[in-house]
């Protein structure tokens, strides 16, 4: 749920990074990082294990500027994307506005795709949420590699509802912006309708 | 608000106060916030009392109220209000007990205002002039240009 503070004058606004391990979340947020202006993000929290990968969360407060007087923050999140922390996927979905799910477009990793998204639509449904209502957008990641599936494909395989759909190569930041447009501009278009 | 956290403050000889809500958003804030990046902190916080909450159901407890973290120098206590959670930082100026005490002493009068808020929040939103309604396609353009 979209968080307005009407003394403050901001709109803060939650947005989760779902996909499956490996898929290139954090990397999205990283990217977002390094090229945001220092006066308009905070910091970016990672909770990762020794050797990288997320455990909890990662997190990063962007500041996009202002709309009809109200600053707008969007409160960029991750997930773990390993199949054994899924509780804490559960609780890091509470709360949100909007969804990017990040698919990794190498074909080993099409069986992962499925199962993360499934479990994402499952999780959503636990916290009182229906993806088919929700500001959704689907990234197809890695698109630099030499084995990845056609994006017609992928795309017929993983889109849920006719998001919007993007291609991506988190590492070099190509497709990164858009995805995050796209999901803020579905966000803000839906407070306007509430 | 403002004023209820600034006196809790002051009565329980905390550092800082904050008042956050439950998905990790800062509603207020009051104290010695120095360089304290706020925003991290409350949504480190919401996710702890998340984790904690999940572990107590494991354990077949329902909630856990209040979380403490005691460090050498400072301390968070952590009390749960119904959507939201007030955040004590301490240190060696105060004690737990007192921090305590004064936290379940002010969690009604935090409840309230909030109960308050919440209702004229909706009545705001639901007004035909609510200033969201009038945002344009190209305000929301401007935000990535």
């Amino acid at each position: 749920m979209t968080f307005i503070n009407y003394a403050s004058r901001e709109i803060n606004c939650k947005i989760v990074y779902y996909g499956p391990g490996l898929c290139g979340k954090t990397t999205n947020l990283q990217h977002i990082y390094d090229s945001t202006a220092q006066e308009a993000k905070g910091k970016l929290i990672s909770l990762a294990t020794e050797t990288d990968r997320t455990l909890f969360f990662d997190f990063m407060p962007l500041e996009l500027g202002t709309v009809r007087g109200f600053k707008t923050r969007f409160h960029l999140y991750t997930v773990p994307g390993q199949v054994y922390y899924d509780a804490s996927r559960k609780l890091i979905l509470k709360g949100v506005d909007g969804v990017v799910f990040v698919a990794d477009s190498q074909e080993e990793r099409m069986d992962a795709n499925i199962e993360s998204l499934y479990n994402l639509e499952e999780n959503l449904q636990t916290q009182g949420y229906d993806l088919m209502k929700l500001p959704y957008v689907l990234q197809l990641n890695k698109r630099d590699l030499p084995n990845v599936i056609p994006m017609e494909d992928l795309a017929l395989e993983l889109q849920k509802k006719g998001e919007p759909v993007y291609e991506a190569v988190a590492m070099n930041g190509t497709g990164v912006f858009d995805t995050l447009k796209a999901v803020a501009k579905q966000v803000l278009t839906e407070l306007r309708k509430s | 608000m403002k004023a209820v956290i600034g006196r809790f403050c002051v009565e329980c000889a905390a550092r800082v106060v904050l008042l956050v809500d439950r998905d990790g958003q800062t509603i207020a804030f009051h104290g010695d916030i120095g360089d304290m990046d706020t925003t991290s902190f409350s949504s480190l916080a919401a996710g702890n009392v998340a984790a904690t909450n999940s572990m107590a159901k494991l354990i077949g407890e329902d909630v856990f109220p209040s979380v403490v973290h005691e460090g050498e120098r400072e301390s968070i206590f952590i009390s749960v209000i119904g959507r939201s959670l007030l955040i004590v930082v301490f240190d060696e100026r105060s004690t737990l007990g007192l921090v305590k005490i004064r936290a379940k002493k002010a969690s009604h009068e935090v409840a309230a205002i909030l109960d308050e808020a919440v209702s004229e929040s909706a009545a705001f939103s639901r007004s035909p002039n609510s200033v969201f309604a009038e945002i344009t396609d190209e305000d929301i353009d401007s935000l990535f240009s």
